[in-house]
């Protein structure tokens, strides 16, 4: 059905490939001839990258035959260049006609001058992954190093403490969380009562509700769901704010101003979680339990005296100490978590956002880890 | 070249980020009472020298003495004290957010000076007074324009009284008119305070006004340095492509594609 229009407009030669006889296994030759221009270009590229040689070889372009190139054809021999590059494979050229090396000579390109980066083997990515995993590790340590001695030294030298700075965290850290952590452990509370009154009601045994929520409430789900709103709330904001102040250079600033970080900032972030996050706890604890008393009251008619003495009974003083105490671990787990994400930061903008998120994720997991660690010690070590 | 005693001294500088090397042993002599510029193209390594010498960066090699001190080995305390004595304006002022512009000023003279309120509220007015900054004490740094952020940024960096004034990129991101007359303020605060001036910046028609000095860096090492004149007079390439406004970075180059492949050029031509 007709003449290939392109062929019969144009005047020009087709481009066609032919392979020389291979001399090595790591070096080609491929003549050119005809024009290599737009219409060519994609065959050639392609031609072209089914042959490239593998690491470290060579690929002699015969372009003794190729009487034009336009523009498109250069491109592709600079993005082949590259590609080739990369890869450690060298392109030469060779026999080019002085109409081609015109064109050649005229279009400028830029390029990198550090030597193409070595794909790094299974092993090398392997220790590359685990190295900056302990270098993490060991940059934290440094920074909670500093931050915990600089909390102890302003624990004892109360005048290098900077005061105005930590009450207006810890009300921020409280004003922010307490709604929330409120709610969310009142209706925790409230459905732990119900689904174990479903269970117990069938063996009479329903005024069990009260030990049972009590003990879930103070042991485990008060401290682990307060840390883990806390690290949502005040832990991304420790990050964003820390990762702000680094962007804008402010952390530099101090650092020449002679203004320690840590006293000035970590420490009273620190301090400030630490006292906050065990008072909402308690907050928890309570609210939980004020859940399961009400369906006590409303769902199995259980008397309110009652449910409260059975809750009293439950609870032994154990309970609240390493309740509390679980708190105030999360709690610097969360704070120093949200400053060494901050501190970290690098480049512009919107690294901050990132930082923040890794913040969340990593503290929430520390939590967690942490949580299991402490109920093996407490409740199967210590019996 | 005059016979004062040098202020700062660098020595041989080396900085790498991983395997990537930074500055490549830079030395740099700068003279009590002088404006020096350090410029170069961006990657060229000019603000790495500066956070190099303010510490804010890890040195790998070579030595920094500031103010007769040899900085390295020094205590964090000395450190400290001497760093009292120097001021820095950052890029973009870096005042502190949650501060006003009168707090921001005051922090460094609360930190190390023992000073009456009254005293320091004073000060800090005349430091504003001296930036032309003085209806912006009660406001917030994000209530500022770039210009006024630079200048309230300036304003902090005097605060005590500092021997040695560093900029970074004091002109950068500034319209002509708001970047000359940070010129004219550098160029009259030290002449009116005294004070050696070390700037780090690119910008030629800044360079051009203010500088009586420049060191040249690019890909790590010293290209030039000396007295604005007689560095301009020497006939290096890359210091008259500078001033031509004809910068390339350092990572990158531009060149034909028949250079590329190494062709030779061809003779005669069509």
């Amino acid at each position: 059905m007709g003449v290939p229009t392109t062929a019969a407009k144009s005047t020009l030669p087709q481009l066609t490939l032919t392979d020389a006889p291979h001399t090595s296994v790591r070096e080609r030759t491929l003549a050119l001839a005809g024009v290599l221009d737009a219409r060519g270009a994609a065959v050639f590229a392609a031609g072209v990258r089914k042959r490239l040689p593998s690491k470290k070889g060579k690929l002699v372009l015969d372009l003794s035959a190729l009487t034009a190139i336009d523009s498109a054809g250069t491109a592709t021999l600079v993005d082949l260049w590259r590609t080739g590059h990369r890869r450690g494979v060298k392109i030469e050229l060779a026999g080019v006609q002085p109409a081609v090396q015109k064109e050649l000579e005229q279009f400028r390109v830029t390029v990198e001058l550090p030597p193409p980066a070595t794909i790094p083997g299974f092993f090398e990515s392997l220790g590359e992954t685990a190295w900056s995993a302990v270098t993490a590790l060991g940059n934290f340590m440094v920074l909670a190093a500093d931050v915990t001695i600089g909390g102890i030294q302003a624990f004892f030298t109360p005048g290098r403490m900077r005061w105005a700075t930590y009450f207006r965290e810890a009300s921020l850290m409280g004003s922010q969380a307490f709604g929330i952590v409120g709610l969310i452990t009142f209706l925790i509370g409230l459905t732990l009562a119900f689904q174990s009154a479903y269970q117990l009601r069938q063996f009479g045994a329903a005024i069990y509700v009260a030990s049972l929520t009590a003990i879930s409430m103070v042991r485990e789900m008060g401290p682990l769901i307060t840390a883990i709103l806390v690290a949502g709330r005040s832990g991304s904001s420790i990050t964003s704010e820390v990762a702000t102040m680094k962007v804008g250079e402010e952390i530099d600033a101090m650092q020449v101003m002679g203004i320690p970080f840590v006293d000035f900032i970590a420490v009273p972030k620190v301090l400030a979680m630490i006292t906050m996050v065990p008072l909402l706890t308690m907050l928890a604890d309570l609210l939980g339990i004020l859940g399961g008393w009400l369906v006590g009251m409303i769902y199995l008619d259980i008397a309110p005296k009652p449910y409260l003495q059975k809750t009293i009974d439950a609870l032994v003083t154990k309970d609240l100490v390493t309740g509390l105490f679980k708190s105030v671990v999360f709690a610097w787990g969360i704070a120093l978590i949200g400053l060494y994400h901050g501190i970290g930061v690098r480049g512009g903008a919107q690294e901050v956002g990132k930082a923040t998120t890794a913040s969340v994720v990593s503290a929430i997991f520390f939590i967690i880890v942490a949580d299991s660690i402490f109920s093996i010690i407490f409740y199967v070590v210590m019996g | 070249m005059t016979d004062a005693p040098a202020i700062l001294e660098v020595r041989g500088m080396i900085v790498r980020y991983g395997a990537k090397t930074i500055l490549d042993g830079v030395d740099m002599t700068v003279q009590q009472g002088e404006i020096r510029v350090i410029l170069g193209g961006s990657g060229s390594g000019k603000s790495t020298l500066l956070k190099g010498i303010l510490g804010l960066t890890d040195v790998v090699g070579g030595k920094a003495t500031m103010l007769g001190q040899e900085l390295t080995g020094l205590s964090e305390k000395a450190r400290g004290l001497l760093m009292q004595r120097i001021g820095v304006l950052f890029q973009n002022g870096a005042l502190f957010g949650s501060l006003t512009v009168g707090e921001n000023i005051a922090l460094p003279l609360r930190e190390h000076r023992k000073l009456p309120e009254g005293a320091i509220a004073e000060l800090v007015r005349m430091k504003l007074a001296q930036v032309d900054l003085g209806h912006a004490e009660n406001l917030y740094p994000s209530e500022l324009s770039g210009g006024m952020r630079k200048r309230a940024g300036l304003a902090r960096a005097l605060a005590l009284d500092p021997e040695i004034l560093f900029c970074d990129e004091p002109s950068a991101g500034l319209d002509p008119l708001t970047s000359a007359e940070m010129d004219n303020l550098i160029l009259t605060l030290r002449d009116r305070l005294k004070m050696t001036v070390v700037i780090v910046t690119h910008e030629l028609a800044s360079i051009e006004a203010i500088a009586d000095s420049l060191i040249m860096v690019g890909g790590g090492k010293v290209i030039a340095e000396g007295p604005m004149a007689e560095v301009r007079g020497r006939g290096i390439v890359a210091v008259d492509e500078f001033f031509a406004r004809k910068t390339k970075t350092a990572a990158k180059q531009e060149m034909s594609v028949a250079d590329l492949f190494g062709l030779t050029p061809a003779k005669g031509g069509a």
